[in-house]
């Protein structure tokens, strides 16, 4: 029998690994001869204090949800995709593409032909590297980091000598077609009325995030491809035995996890209205620490995406109200991943211990 | 004869969470004596010798050594307590010699040139006196699984264990290695050392122990003399009502070939020909059972058949020839064809551990269509019904179909792998191990489940490695030893000694 039930394992380790991670970090900004208290009030108001703030929550929380659900599809399947971040920048790639190759009329059309472009290309580009752990038993963790290395490189190629407009001197693309600009959050609620900051670039990718975790949760707990996926990813000698293609699994995994990756760029390239050099901004690898402290879980990843949208919306704010370094910040980032992600065993472990005292007292009392 | 016991155990205690392993167990192993412990699988066996060796703390008790109160916290202590233990899966450095092995953690300093020839004139002596003889130059990957075993019980007398205790040792073994290790065994007790003997085997307790001890459900529930007891009195003590150890059954009526194997050969990873263009056939309605030492090709014969190894040579399945190596080759297109797989290891194999009962159910069969909603969902609404129905046909304890496999015991695993895979009605079933790991209780209703397959005209192909379980299981016996077959047998008409000799390799000329 487990030891820890399922909502201590779900809900109280991440809560108690988060609450050790600000703890250190009150005692790292106390070093510095800072006030942590004020820290975490500036944090809290810049946040949820005006709507922008949400806004901009919800925006890098757009991104975490697609890049937390492509590492966790593939965690299903047992693969450790750290190519997060190249596959979103190659889904950028494709939906810039997309929104370059026409004038679209309006976003509707926009919006679904950009999703796919990302998607496939992202795919493409996980594909690879699958490809290579199926057939040639390359480690997929060490193909994925050099493919974010030549993402990035490609881009930088893509935007200096390709894309980039005639006579301009910023490597980016043009500006997207005015068809292709998705509705901002504050349209969206103007039209139920609800006022909300339009400065916020939150907009209604958004709800197609929170789409992709309802399909998510269908897809590996209700559809025949996402039991053999967790079959794979539990034991490959018994999914040999059932007769499920490992090669196949690690393809479509692989491929469905970069598609998500890919998935992101309707949300940061199509808010920017055009591709920039690293637009990703470490959303892939953020991904990873969503994933891991999500548990893999849909629910999990949109509640985490939402915990690391706070992190980055209240560190920028601590970053401009206060003379605690912008670094603290990323520390205090670090700090989250470190205890949510790599140290979860250490908080797992007393409570396990702590579980089977209180369940010894429960059952001695019963008998 | 000393009276002090070499162990005594008091009111030994033990609980992993709400199953309590150990109930005040009190135990006294004379010197001198080789002690058995038998009991079914999860009675507590092992934890007690785990508290015994220090990797589990007992919660209450007490342990005396001679005697003496001791304290065992780790194995550290064990050690120096005089206990060597050799455990089921030896604890070797493959690509070590002997000598390194033996003296390895027991170093006399940072230089080892002293050590290994204490260690080199302590083997010779030990040679010389138990017939445990070892090549100490030569590296642990060279030896047999006999003489691996050997180097264990080499290690513990080096580190001067007084006290031996031997977890399942002769699971590994051919009937005339493990026969050779119980001269070693009754030798060292001769020479006054004390030997602790665990198995569920309730022969070899007959015919190597002085004492024996009973667990069951993790209470010691009987200690008696060898000498005074039977293997019936033992196995209800085991199992806590009677049994039937032999199996009931009625002559095979065969009625013509399902499955036919012709040259068949398999090489592996390495390169290494595991299975060397082997013949057999079975018919429908007979239990064709390969005996033979775990490693000598019936892993891989099952492999081949289930559909995930590679192999060439011809398989006839009701006469249709069986695709080896192509896009036909798979788990699911032969369970397509009626071939059914009850694997030889169901935790790593037959199941998915941190999958309930009513996945698992389907596990396989998962693209029939009575599992399916659409094309693309699965119906768990119907997978689970259908759970449900097989778990009470087979008695699977307890009947929840959404628990995790990996919290049903060996017993009710197996059930569930064998509910699946029987239920299908295949025309061939694969069946390996099927009772490992498995209570003597459940044991007895698997084989009637075997046999009424049989019994209903379907073929059975039986890999086990306890001999007993074939002779009274098959119908027909064929002998594997590297790769080969080294002769067919009717079970009626053979016994233990005849198949020993082909399982350690001897040719029939020779014998």
């Amino acid at each position: 029998m487990d030891v820890i039930p399922k909502w201590a394992d779900a809900i109280l380790i991440p809560l108690i690994s988060i609450l050790l991670a600000f703890l250190i970090s009150a005692l790292v900004i106390l070093a510095i001869g800072e006030d942590p208290v004020e820290a975490l009030m500036l944090m809290i108001n810049g946040t949820f204090g005006n709507s922008a703030g949400i806004g901009f929550m919800l925006f890098y929380a757009t991104n975490y949800i697609f890049t937390g659900l492509a590492v966790a599809i593939a965690f299903h399947a047992r693969l450790f995709n750290i190519g997060g971040e190249g596959q979103a920048t190659l889904g950028g790639l494709g939906v810039a593409l997309v929104c370059l190759s026409l004038p679209w009329p309006h976003w509707t059309l926009a919006l679904p032909a950009a999703l796919v472009g990302g998607a496939v290309f992202g795919a493409l580009w996980a594909l690879i590297p699958a490809y290579l752990q199926a057939r040639r038993g390359s480690h997929i963790v060490i193909t994925t980091i050099m493919f974010n290395f030549i993402a990035s490189a490609l881009m930088v190629y893509l935007l200096v000598e390709v894309l980039k407009p005639a006579g301009s001197m910023d490597p980016a693309t043009p500006r997207f077609p005015p068809g292709a600009s998705l509705p901002q959050m504050s349209d969206m609620l103007g039209l139920v009325g609800i006022p909300f900051s339009s400065a916020a670039p939150v907009n209604v990718s958004f709800f197609v995030a929170l789409l992709a975790c309802f399909l998510f949760w269908l897809l590996v707990w209700r559809t025949r491809l996402g039991y053999e996926i967790r079959a794979y990813g539990h034991s490959e000698t018994a999914a040999e035995y059932a007769g499920i293609s490992p090669t196949k699994i690690i393809l479509i995994a692989m491929m469905i996890s970069g598609g998500l990756a890919g998935c992101m760029a309707i949300n940061n390239v199509m808010a920017a209205e055009r591709l920039v050099l690293n637009s990703v901004e470490g959303a892939g690898f953020i991904g990873i620490a969503v994933a891991l402290m999500g548990r893999s879980h849909p629910v999990g990843v949109l509640l985490a995406s939402l915990l690391f949208g706070f992190l980055v919306q209240g560190g920028a704010e601590i970053d401009f109200w206060t003379n605690i370094p912008r670094e603290l910040v990323i520390v205090i980032q670090a700090l989250v991943i470190l205890f949510t992600g790599a140290l979860d065993n250490m908080v797992r472990m007393p409570l396990a211990r702590l579980f089977l005292m209180f369940g010894r007292g429960r059952s001695g009392g019963a008998t | 004869m000393n009276d002090t016991p070499a162990i005594q155990l008091k009111g030994i205690s033990k609980s992993f969470g709400p199953v309590q392993a150990n109930k005040d167990i009190s135990i006294r192993v004379m010197p001198g004596t080789i002690h058995g412990i038998i009991g079914e699988n999860g009675a507590g066996k092992s934890t007690l010798m785990s508290i015994l060796y220090g990797f589990y703390k007992a919660d209450a008790g007490e342990i005396f050594i001679s005697g003496q109160k001791t304290e065992i916290p780790d194995s550290q202590a064990a050690i120096a307590a005089g206990i060597g233990m050799v455990f089921q899966h030896f604890k070797l450095v493959e690509n070590f010699s002997v000598l390194e092995n033996v003296v390895l953690g027991a170093e006399d300093g940072a230089l080892l040139r002293p050590s290994l020839a204490k260690a080199r004139a302590l083997l010779t002596d030990l040679a010389r006196e138990y017939e445990l003889s070892v090549d100490p130059d030569e590296t642990i990957e060279e030896l047999s699984v006999g003489h691996q075993q050997r180097v264990e019980i080499l290690k513990a007398l080096y580190r001067q264990a007084d006290i031996l205790i031997l977890d399942e040792p002769t699971g590994v073994l051919t009937p005339s290695e493990a026969d050779h290790l119980f001269r070693i065994l009754k030798g060292l007790r001769d020479e006054g050392k004390t030997i602790i003997l665990i198995t569920h085997k309730l022969r070899e307790i007959m015919d190597v122990t002085d004492t024996v001890s009973v667990m069951r459900r993790g209470e010691m529930t009987a200690t008696v003399k060898t000498a005074e007891t039977n293997p019936q009195e033992l196995a209800e003590l085991m199992v806590g009502r009677k049994v039937l150890l032999r199996v009931d059954k009625v002559p095979a009526q065969p009625r013509g070939d399902v499955l036919k194997v012709e040259n068949l050969s398999v090489v592996d990873e390495d390169g290494v020909e595991r299975l060397k263009g082997i013949d057999f056939s079975i018919q429908g309605g007979e239990i064709l059972g390969i005996a033979g030492v775990a490693g000598n090709g019936q892993s891989e014969l099952l492999e081949v058949l289930g559909g995930y190894r590679a192999a060439t040579g011809s398989v006839l399945l009701n006469g249709q020839t069986i695709d080896l190596t192509g896009s036909q080759s798979d788990g699911r297109t032969r369970r397509a064809r009626g071939i059914a797989h009850v694997p030889e290891d169901r935790q790593r194999e037959g199941l998915i551990l941190d999958y309930s009962a009513w996945e698992n159910m389907v596990f396989g069969y998962h693209h029939a269509p009575e599992y399916q909603a659409s094309s693309l969902f699965m119906d768990n609404a119907a997978i689970r019904a259908d759970t449900e129905a097989k778990m009470q046909r087979f008695d699977v304890r307890p009947p929840l179909p959404g628990l995790a496999a990996k919290n049903f015991s060996g017993g009710n695993q197996q059930k569930i792998v064998l509910a699946r895979e029987i239920e299908r009605d295949p025309d061939l079933l694969l069946v390996g191990q099927p009772t490992r790991g498995v209570d003597i209780g459940a044991i007895e209703f698997i084989h009637q489940q075997i046999v009424a397959l049989r019994d209903r005209g379907k073929a059975i192909l039986l890999v086990s490695v306890e001999l007993d379980e074939i002779l009274s299981l098959a119908d027909r016996i064929v002998v594997m030893f590297d790769g080969q077959i080294m002769g067919e047998r009717l079970a009626h008409s053979t016994d233990e000694r005849e198949l020993g000799l082909l399982m350690a390799g001897v040719t029939e000329g020779a014998a």
